[in-house]
């Protein structure tokens, strides 16, 4: 039983496999739930509504694991189900330590689910929670009959020795029935100490002296107008049905190639007599609307909410919080804010470092807030909002501020080239410098110094920005400027011998008309360009890219300056046709790589352009 | 006779149906479910630093294909484009590419029996990629299988590990 009957499941997912990904899915989604509302609910006044909604996320994941032979899921979903149950009908207090044991217990389930899924080779091991799932349930029922007030003095009393022997004889109740447990005992000690929600007042570092019920930390307290507006939030999302996201894209397709065969009419209806055809240049007008209304519709099924990475916020730190003996309250503005679900997997792990350094470098610890005389407990906020076609994420939090000197210092020390007499700004921009760190601790959340140059280059090559301000003990924000699509991107098209190319607009600096003569050759090999006192590598597109009529030599060149990762080249092309919003396609969905190409587009007039790959190509001035 | 017939390619699962075109002087045969359509050669946008055969890539409502000229690849006819240059759209292993031909003759259902091995010839075309050969009254087809043709090394349209990739991704789905 409490071993993983993963060969049970083998056998049966050969013919339920088909379902596997919908179960995936929803347990996801489930999993999601339960997070949310365990983070919301306030222990002291739980809502039986949320209990329940609890209780049906834990038990719709039970049924799904059970059908398809996913012993282990079902199993630690069941002991879940079954304190919950306690919970909701009123025999079991809920407390900080059965909240801190179940969103361990949903950690776990995910952790299981990518097993299943193949995305993890090892199985976690969940027979200490499932053992601490089943003190606390006892906990309860067996305090409860004989002395109430003792059940809700549970927390008052863990570090006492009392749960101690709770905890010993959940061991034995378990060895007895199941003797496959055993062997595992010696483990499960050891674990139970890592689990620091059972003996969590021990390692507190000043937790102790206030003698406090609730751990200090409260993440994201809900205000008590938010869970309502969150419930209908909730019931107006289930009004939704499940689609992959390729028949999306085949829908984004097609409307494309509508737009183009729209526009192509267009064009030829231009030629027609205007007088006698009035009737058809109106219904061509009206196309021209409908159509434009239905790109801009279905580009927005892939639109989904900010809040999609916020969310995974406030538990985060919660958990860490408590961890670093910090106090924090996250605000969250503009969750709703939309962009594309591409774009959003993508800025997951550079959000969600910026947010840890905000509460590990930013926030201060509780006396030196105080001592500063502000409140113990800090906030970061998270806002979002769309400025023109970008979205603006920002990640502020009223901490120490960023400390000049120190980083100047540290800079120097690292041997990173420091400006002379520096702007705050370009001070600020220092910590994008790989192994730039300033922790004096380094912590295992944020300290090792290879965090922040990653997170912007990352954030550059989905084609957006991050900058900060910062003032001394007033606290720090990081703005993160991203376009709303990865799907359009502005493009600058240029021609090489009559064949279109397209840069990205977002890497081109300038474009300039130079002499021939102004490209030096140096020691024979490459040749560079003198921009106001700059040497920049040149790079002949023609060469790189021979087309099959060249244009002839001329006096003067076509220069387009770009810039990737910091570093800029000079490209000669042949002429500068114009600037577009380009619809991004894969040259790989159905051919292969090609050095220099990143990828391809459709033009106004159904050609296909190729997109160039800025950053190789500047790659390749360099060899 | 005509249900017997029917009946007799339902048992085939349309397996022996052909599409048939003509390359230089030479007739080729391919099997019928691997096409997706047929249409005219339009304007294709070359890609620099690839082989001459590979014609370059197309707009195929909405997807960028890329084009292969067979009659450049085999050094068969006369590789010209005009209003009759026919282009097939292939389906295999899940990706979408067109080929050049010189034109499209016909559909042909053969019976077990009209499908000859292919003697060892040191034609352009490799032993190993083409299925037999077809014999319907004075015409010979030269069968080929187009999907390990088009997916070959030596055609260099995929990468290998990309190709692996689109064959697990059938599998997935």
């Amino acid at each position: 039983m409490s071993t993983p009957t993963q060969s049970a499941s083998g056998a049966r997912s050969v013919d339920l496999s088909q379902f596997h990904t919908v179960f995936f899915e929803e347990a996801d989604e489930h999993l999601a739930s339960m997070e949310s509302l365990l983070l919301e609910i306030d222990v002291e006044a739980a809502s039986q509504e949320d209990l329940n909604a609890i209780f049906r996320a834990a038990h719709s994941i039970k049924g799904g694991a059970g059908m398809f032979g996913f012993a282990d899921v079902s199993e630690l979903t069941h002991e879940a189900e079954t304190l919950l149950d306690l919970a909701r009908n009123g025999s079991v207090r809920p407390t900080v330590e059965i909240v801190d044991a179940l969103l361990e217990t949903r950690d776990l389930l995910k952790n299981q689910l990518a097993v299943h899924r193949g995305e993890q080779d090892v199985a976690p091991d969940a027979s200490a929670l499932v053992l601490r799932l089943r003190a606390l349930c006892e906990g309860g029922t067996g305090a409860a009959s004989p002395n109430p007030p003792v059940e809700a003095g549970y927390g008052f009393f863990e570090p006492a020795p009392a749960p101690a022997d709770e905890a010993d004889y959940g061991f034995f109740d378990d060895a007895a029935p199941a003797p496959g447990a055993a062997p595992s005992a010696a483990p499960v000690t050891a674990e139970a100490g890592d689990g620091y929600g059972f003996f969590s007042p021990l390692p507190e570092p000043d937790g102790a002296t206030t003698a406090s019920p609730a751990p200090p930390v409260v993440a994201a307290p809900p205000s008590p107008a938010r869970p309502a507006a969150a419930r209908a939030d909730r019931q107006a999302e289930t009004a939704s049905i499940r689609v992959p996201v390729s028949k999306v894209d085949q829908l984004i397709n097609l409307v494309g190639e509508l737009v183009i065969t729209q526009a192509m009419l267009a064009q030829n209806a231009t030629q027609v007599e205007a007088a006698r055809h009035q009737q058809l240049l109106a219904r061509m007008a009206d196309l021209e609307r409908n159509t434009r209304d239905l790109q801009e519709s279905v580009m927005s099924i892939r639109m989904m909410p900010i809040a999609m990475v916020f969310n995974r916020f406030p538990r985060m730190l919660r958990d860490l919080a408590t961890k670093l003996g910090k106090k924090v309250e996250l605000k969250m503005v503009g969750e709703g804010t939309e962009l594309d679900k591409g774009l959003i997997e993508k800025i997951i792990d550079p959000m969600t470092h910026l947010v840890r350094n905000s509460l590990d470098h930013g926030i201060e610890l509780p006396d030196a807030r105080a001592a500063a005389g502000k409140s113990e407990t800090g906030t970061i906020t998270l806002s979002a909002s769309h400025r023109g076609g970008n979205i603006v994420i920002e990640v502020a939090d009223d901490g120490a501020g960023l400390r000049r000197d120190r980083i100047l210092a540290k800079a120097r020390e690292r041997g990173i080239a420091v400006p002379p007499s520096p702007s705050d700004g370009e001070v600020w921009n220092l910590i994008f410098e790989p192994g730039f760190s300033t922790a004096e601790v380094v912590t295992d959340v944020s300290g090792r110094g290879v965090g922040m140059d990653v997170v912007r280059r990352n954030i550059s090559t989905l084609g957006g920005s991050v900058d900060i301000e910062s003032a001394a003990g007033a606290g720090t924000r990081m703005t993160v400027r991203l376009p709303l699509t990865l799907a359009i991107m502005d493009g600058m098209s240029i021609a090489i011998g009559g064949e279109v190319y397209i840069l990205p607009l977002a890497s081109v600096v300038e474009s300039l008309q130079a002499d021939a003569r102004a490209l030096r050759p140096v020691s024979g090999q490459g040749r560079v360009l003198d921009v106001r006192g700059e040497y920049l590598p040149v790079l002949k597109l023609a060469e790189v890219f021979p087309p099959a009529t060249p244009a002839p030599p001329r006096g003067t060149e076509m220069i387009v300056i770009v810039e990737a990762d910091g570093v800029k080249a000079a490209l000669v092309v042949d002429e500068l046709v114009g600037q577009h919003q380009v619809v991004v396609k894969s040259l790989e969905t159905n051919y292969r790589r090609q050095p220099g190409i990143s990828g391809a587009t459709i033009m106004g007039d159904g050609h296909v352009a190729l997109i160039l790959d800025v950053a190789a190509l500047i790659k390749k001035t360099r060899h | 006779m005509e249900t017997k017939e029917l009946a007799g390619r339902i048992a085939q699962g349309g397996a022996n149906e052909f599409l048939t075109f003509r390359l230089g002087e030479e007739e080729y045969g391919i099997d019928i479910l691997k096409v997706q359509e047929i249409r005219g050669y339009d304007t294709v946008t070359r890609i620099a630093n690839t082989p001459a055969f590979l014609k370059g890539v197309i707009n195929l409502r909405g997807s960028i294909v890329p084009i292969v000229d067979l009659r450049i690849k085999f050094a068969l006819g006369e590789p010209t484009y005009d209003q009759f240059t026919v282009v097939i759209i292939l389906n295999v292993g899940g990706r979408v590419v067109g080929i050049v031909v010189d034109s499209v003759s016909d559909v042909l259902t053969l019976a077990e029996e009209q499908i000859r091995p292919a003697p060892d010839f040191s034609a352009v075309l490799a032993t190993q990629y083409v299925k037999g050969l077809g014999a319907i009254d004075e015409r010979m087809l030269i069968l080929v299988d187009i999907e390990a043709l088009i997916g070959s090394a030596d055609m260099g349209l995929f990468e290998a590990s990309n190709s692996s990739a689109a064959a697990g991704d059938l599998l997935a789905a």
